[in-house]
């Protein structure tokens, strides 16, 4: 789950970016002198001018190195509920990012463009940690594009408000008790101020429950040797995580009053200062900036806090670069060419990396946004290390707190099954906890079971009827 | 062109030299008595409502009977496994109560504020079109951001929200609006009043200007005051017009999507998920990119049967109101 979605904005620009694809300003092709266009998911709709004109510097670069492609860029942001219209319309871009939570189920529905042939090719294929490519290979380990910026869950902060509390912004917290009495203390000295929060609609509260019983040890869905799922979010780690959210809200009243967040909501939220501490990933800095005129030297991130449990984790995900299912083997082979220039080539080639640096800093984009590597710990070292001189200025130090630990941390992925149905399941318990003083969390836990499990247990009587 | 303009003629011109002949049933009497031109008149017709209403009404029951994501496609089994999904799903009866919620809070304070504020701003004779303008405004403004604007500015629980802020004048508590289970379904009928009754108010106010004022004469000379001249002039005269501003209600109220989606999404704990935010999320919210088209198209039918006979019904039992 990247960007989790459904923000009324992003509903409203999808529906006129599918406007403007109807009315023909997308579905590439073959042109008459023989060139291949296609037309690549460019920057998040809502974006600004500066970041639209980053990503033309790229193509310009890129159309120079391929003069036989024709690269047009296409606002594009991926949701349920634009992508099957788009893709039944035959207006999806070619080229476009998916998040990890749900690019392997796409990929088994046969929703993506099987791009085994052209990325098998790549030199740094087989480098890839086999963890992260596996999200883009469906069940018969076809591949369907290529893993970029993943992520961790991260505690995000508002610098000020933590000088304005008498805290100390180098110095966030590192354990779940100090979060909840950093939070007290911004919430006394700054009233109407959440001092910690956590996104509760559009999936997310889901999202961000499940993260936060990671690092309580908890694991939301279990595979048995038979290969059968069972969801159990009646567990310690889930409980003691809503209890916690519980006490930030009715006992310490440091959790603000705005209880519905989604994704959009929350980053807006923490952009208009409403919100000083909140759960996010840890490469959102990028979105804040672009969207919700944050000053990266005011944002600080550190890592999440794990409880003592050997089985405590960090939830991680992404975004896969993919293609459409509808374009032919030369938009197919074009698409790959980019993506392998746009998104593989910064990772592991120094030239890369500072073109597209520098092409970021020029138009006051973010560089240096905190992420996990794809590859290896060296090779991500090495990529930070080319592009440090273009850092955006003060972020490389006020990200110290999540890079000098997120190396520690064991990585979980998200749950396998129905994730999207499980989060949104959960996204109302993490509502009830927040709006009711004292819900019966046990029995809306067996109830999220039961939805669950029963949806899981529906695909395998699927599957054996197959 | 020959083809239309040929039948055209033969339409003004045979028919009337030429009465009563009982010729019927060839081909070629119908296209000489116009049938051609009638058709080619109404093939645009056809074709429009065709391509854009019939065919999907027809593409969404065969929808309805399969689970799809518009790649890969296979028929239910069994064949209404779609609609008994819905039916298991204690969403569904949760959305039933709360879409039903909804259209009571709405009847019941919604319903009659246009036609209060109708009649007194009919009643008033100085700065006529400046109350129309402010009462018409809300319609004006777009939907999204009127509900964003509410959402965050008149809403805001904390101390700031415009709403707390005016009951904290009264010494009274600040409210959680739409933060809590109880007050948010009332808190999206408040809004949804404050968006639509400019609307309802304009057609209420047509309609006044056309109750003869001979009847408030008569009524006044009978020594009726206010009451009894509202009571038995105005909302007599207003009965057919509010027959119809009724059932268009319940059938938008049935329909509420907009403020659940915008304001609040469903929340908090599924207070105000609706019969279509439903539809929506099984739709689009699903995991499988999708795959819940099925189940969503099911449940879109079965809203709109009930809506159809319950029209039907509607107006039948209400006929004879009507044209008294």
């Amino acid at each position: 789950m990247k960007s989790p979605r459904r923000s009324i904005i992003l509903a409203v620009a999808g529906v006129a970016a599918a406007g403007m694809a109807l009315s023909g300003c997308s579905a590439g092709g073959s042109t008459s002198n023989g060139k291949t266009e296609i037309v690549v998911a460019s920057v998040q709709p809502g974006a600004s001018a500066e970041s639209l004109a980053a990503f033309q510097t790229q193509v310009k670069t890129f159309q120079k190195a391929n003069p036989d492609i024709i690269v047009r860029g296409e606002e594009y942001d991926w949701t349920g509920p634009t992508f099957a219209a788009q893709l039944a319309g035959g207006t999806l871009p070619d080229e476009f990012g998916v998040p990890f939570t749900d690019s392997k189920t796409l990929a088994s529905n046969g929703e993506l463009a099987d791009l085994t042939p052209y990325i098998s090719k790549l030199s740094y294929y087989k480098k890839f940690n086999p963890n992260v490519i596996d999200v883009a290979k469906d069940s018969k380990g076809h591949v369907y594009g290529i893993p970029f910026s993943p992520y961790a869950m991260s505690i995000s902060y508002n610098r000020d408000d933590f000088t304005k509390a008498g805290l100390d912004p180098n110095k966030p917290p590192t354990t779940w008790d100090e979060v909840e009495s950093d939070a007290k203390a911004i919430s006394a000295a700054l009233p109407g101020v959440a001092g910690y929060m956590q996104m509760t609609s559009g999936n997310t509260g889901g999202w961000e429950l499940t993260s936060a019983s990671y690092t309580r040890g908890g694991r939301l869905e279990t595979t048995a040797g038979n290969g059968k799922v069972t969801v159990d979010t009646d567990i310690p780690a889930v409980k003691d995580s809503l209890a916690y959210l519980a006490k930030i809200r009715w006992t310490d009243n440091a959790a603000g009053s705005n209880f519905i967040l989604d994704w959009n909501g929350m980053n807006a939220a923490f952009g208009s200062g409403k919100v000083a501490m909140y759960m996010s990933g840890s490469d959102v800095i990028g979105a804040l900036v672009q969207n919700d005129a944050v000053d990266p030297s005011n944002y600080g991130v550190t890592t999440i806090p794990l409880e003592s449990d050997s089985k405590a984790g960090v939830l991680s995900g992404g975004t896969v670069a993919v293609a459409n299912a509808k374009d032919n083997p030369a938009q197919l082979a074009a698409v790959t060419k980019w993506i392998d220039f746009y998104y593989g080539q910064p990772a592991i080639d120094k030239a890369s990396a500072v073109t597209q640096a520098k092409a970021l800093q020029a138009s006051k984009q973010v560089v240096g946004a905190p992420s996990i590597p794809l590859f290896d710990a060296a090779t991500a070292d090495l990529a930070r290390s080319w592009i440090a001189p273009y850092a955006t200025p003060g972020l490389l130090d006020n990200v110290k707190p999540f890079t000098s630990t997120i190396g520690k941390q064991p990585i979980v992925p998200e749950p396998s099954r129905h994730t999207q149905d499980l989060y949104a399941a959960l996204d109302s318990v993490v509502q009830a906890v927040l709006t009711q003083e004292n819900p019966d969390v046990d029995s809306l836990l067996k109830a999220v079971n039961v939805k669950i499990q029963a949806l899981i247990d529906a695909d395998s009587d699927q599957a054996a009827l197959k | 062109m020959t083809t239309s303009t040929e039948p055209l003629a033969s339409r003004q011109g045979a028919p009337r030299t030429t009465p009563r002949r009982r010729v019927r049933g060839t081909p070629l009497t119908w296209v000489r008595r116009g049938g051609l031109a009638n058709l080619l008149f109404l093939l645009p017709l056809l074709g429009i409502f065709g391509v854009f209403s019939w065919g999907p009404i027809v593409e969404s029951v065969i929808i309805s009977l399969q689970h799809t994501n518009f790649v890969v496609t296979t028929w239910s089994d069994p064949i209404w496994s779609n609609f008994e999904f819905v039916f298991r799903d204690p969403t569904f009866w949760l959305a039933v109560r709360n879409t039903g919620y909804f259209a009571l809070l709405a009847l019941i304070f919604g319903y009659p504020v246009p036609i209060v504020l109708a009649v007194i701003m009919s009643e008033v004779k100085r700065f006529k079109g400046l109350f129309s303008v402010l009462a018409y405004l809300p319609v004006v403004v777009l939907p999204v951001v009127s509900v964003l604007l509410w959402k965050n500015v008149f809403y805001d629980a904390g101390a700031t929200g415009v709403f707390n802020i005016i009951l904290s004048w009264f010494h009274i508590p600040a409210q959680p609006w739409i933060q809590s289970t109880a007050t948010a379904m009332p808190s999206l009928v408040l809004e949804a009043t404050w968006a639509a009754a400019g609307g309802t108010i304009i057609i209420y106010l047509a309609a006044l200007t056309n109750v003869p004022p001979e009847l408030y004469d008569a009524a006044e000379v009978d020594g009726a005051g206010i009451w009894q001249k509202l009571w038995h002039v105005t909302l007599p005269q207003l009965r057919g017009i509010m027959l119809v501003t009724f059932i268009l209600q319940i059938i938008g109220t049935s329909q509420v999507f907009l403020e659940p989606y915008l304001f609040t999404q469903g929340g908090p704990v599924q207070s105000t998920t609706t019969i279509m935010l439903l539809i929506f999320q099984y739709a689009f919210q699903s995991s499988d990119g999708g795959s819940n088209l099925g189940v969503a198209t099911a449940l879109s039918l079965m809203l709109a049967a009930f809506l159809a006979v319950f029209s039907a019904v509607y107006f039948r039992v209400t006929r004879s109101w009507s044209q008294n």
